[in-house]
């Protein structure tokens, strides 16, 4: 399983990726993928929705069950990822790279304070086994 | 914790992904559960279902005890013939659906739910005259289901029954493997299978076997996922999904097995009463038209009414779409209606289909 550093996380298994211009890229983590199976269905927010932290902005659904998605920080979106319309299994493959979810632009930094780093992130991973 | 079955060490080594289901450790999955699906589908697939519980009804006065316990004519089967009912409380609600298998006149073996093997035990024993055996054997039973185009080819070569002379829903007490074992045509994908009860320590023997056996038709594992995918694909009825205790047969579209016409039999007349008053829901099969896939407890509108509910819904692996079974309101619940299924707040098109919505091709 994926931990790469450079990433930050969340406890619901989300990951953010900090760009000097404050875009966040948001996907869902390797284990995340992992634990949710064959992923088939994909509901993105469109642009420009103001998203708090935490706050619900879209699911993905497996063949059996639906889970709900976390913004892990606050931000305007400013892109959602159209290819996952049409091959949600992006996600499984590709989780950290092309099975990104969405990007948005911070509108507050202080957001980012509560998020784990890859070797935190790796041992609450470990801790729910 | 949870119970385990006799198999729980094969399924860890192959890999399945454990869920607590009905009060079991069971495996949900293993290679994923769209292909498991399409192995069962295509070629053959082989579920551990010793969850299951079995109850043995043996005595004289068996067969007029079961008739008047259940809604089916019991009395319509033969030695080695199996039949599919449901078991109904006086008020109509069912207490579970359920296989009941012939051995003899006297002599009934019955295939209950998981989940209900202690409710309807206990409901059997509280109806039993006195002196009939009514036992629960669930312990002492495993049950491994073998389903799909080549289960018979595969199975043949473990049993010295012929299984081609075996129908649908019809079964032999014979042996696999040199064990004793029953061998009944019956299942819960829509593909042609059998199911087959064995002595509880004996199926690791048969696990292993009928998966080298079958390895050259592509026999795979296949878990609770998939089952319940090619279930609903068939609109079979899950306790606790399309029937419960507030639930009754007839709206769930089981009126073929409720047979008012036989002498009366415990829930008839309530039954008889809701037939005459009119039935006010349906039991249909929905196809999504978009990308929305519907799931259990979503509403149902028409033209912005509430008009029913999804008891089921997946999305169909087979024909790569969302569907859904449902109860509507009967003058919603022509095929060909166009309804909406209310999707996290946003109505999304739906359609009422024939079901099954899957027909198998051979």
């Amino acid at each position: 399983m994926e931990f790469p550093s450079g990433l930050l996380y969340t406890k619901d298994h989300e990951w953010a990726l900090h760009s000097s211009d404050d875009t966040v890229t948001i996907g869902i983590t390797d284990h995340a993928q992992e634990a949710l199976g064959e992923i088939v269905y994909v509901e993105l927010p469109k642009t420009g929705r103001e998203l708090k932290e935490h706050e619900t902005f879209g699911v993905v659904e497996s063949i059996k069950a639906v889970s709900d998605l976390y913004c892990p920080v606050a931000g305007t979106v400013i892109e959602v990822n159209s290819q996952l319309t049409n091959d949600p299994s992006l996600i499984n493959r590709a989780s950290y790279k092309d099975g990104w979810l969405i990007k948005v632009k911070l509108t507050d930094k202080n957001s980012l304070q509560g998020l784990m780093n890859a070797t935190q992130y790796r041992a609450f991973v470990e801790s729910l086994k | 914790m949870a119970k385990r079955t006799a198999l729980y060490e094969e399924h860890i080594k192959a890999k399945g992904k454990m869920v607590e289901f009905g009060g079991w450790d069971m495996p949900v999955q293993y290679s994923g559960l769209a292909d498991e699906h399409e192995t069962c589908r295509t070629k053959v697939g082989l579920f551990d279902v010793s969850h299951m519980g079995e109850v043995l009804v043996k005595g004289p006065g068996a067969l007029e005890y079961l008739n008047e316990l259940v809604t089916n004519n019991v009395s319509k089967i033969n030695d080695n013939q199996a039949q599919y009912t449901v078991m109904c409380y006086e008020n109509g609600g069912c207490v579970d659906d359920l296989i009941i298998h012939r051995v003899a006149s006297d002599e009934f073996f019955i295939c209950v739910n998981a989940s209900n093997t202690e409710k309807d035990f206990d409901w059997m024993k509280l109806h039993a005259p006195q002196g009939l055996h009514v036992e629960n054997v669930s312990g002492a039973y495993s049950q491994i289901a073998i389903q799909g185009r080549f289960a018979e080819k595969i199975l043949q070569k473990l049993t010295p029954a012929s299984l081609h002379e075996i129908k649908y829903y019809w079964f032999r007490k014979t042996s696999v493997l040199g064990e004793d074992a029953i061998i009944a045509r019956t299942g819960y994908t829509g593909e042609d299978g059998f199911e087959v009860y064995l002595d509880w320590n004996k199926a690791p023997k048969l696990w292993n076997a009928l998966l080298e056996e079958g390895q050259s038709c592509g026999i795979k594992p296949c878990g609770l996922g998939a089952r319940d995918t090619l279930r609903t694909e068939m609109k079979f009825p899950l306790y606790g999904h399309e029937i419960d205790q507030a639930l009754n047969p007839l709206e769930a579209g089981l009126g073929w097995v409720v047979k008012l016409d036989k002498p009366k039999f415990v829930g008839s007349a309530a039954l008889q009463g809701l037939k005459e008053k009119g039935l006010m829901r349906s039991l249909v099969g929905l196809k999504s038209l978009g990308r929305a896939i519907p799931r259990q407890g979503y509403a149902i509108e028409a033209a912005g009414q509430p008009i029913g509910v999804v008891t089921s819904g997946t999305l169909s692996p087979s024909l790569k779409t969302g569907i859904a079974i449902a109860y509507v309101d009967r003058k919603f619940s022509r095929i060909g209606t166009q309804l909406d299924v209310v999707v996290r707040d946003q109505r999304m098109p739906h359609e009422i289909v024939e079901t099954p919505f899957y027909k198998r091709s051979y």
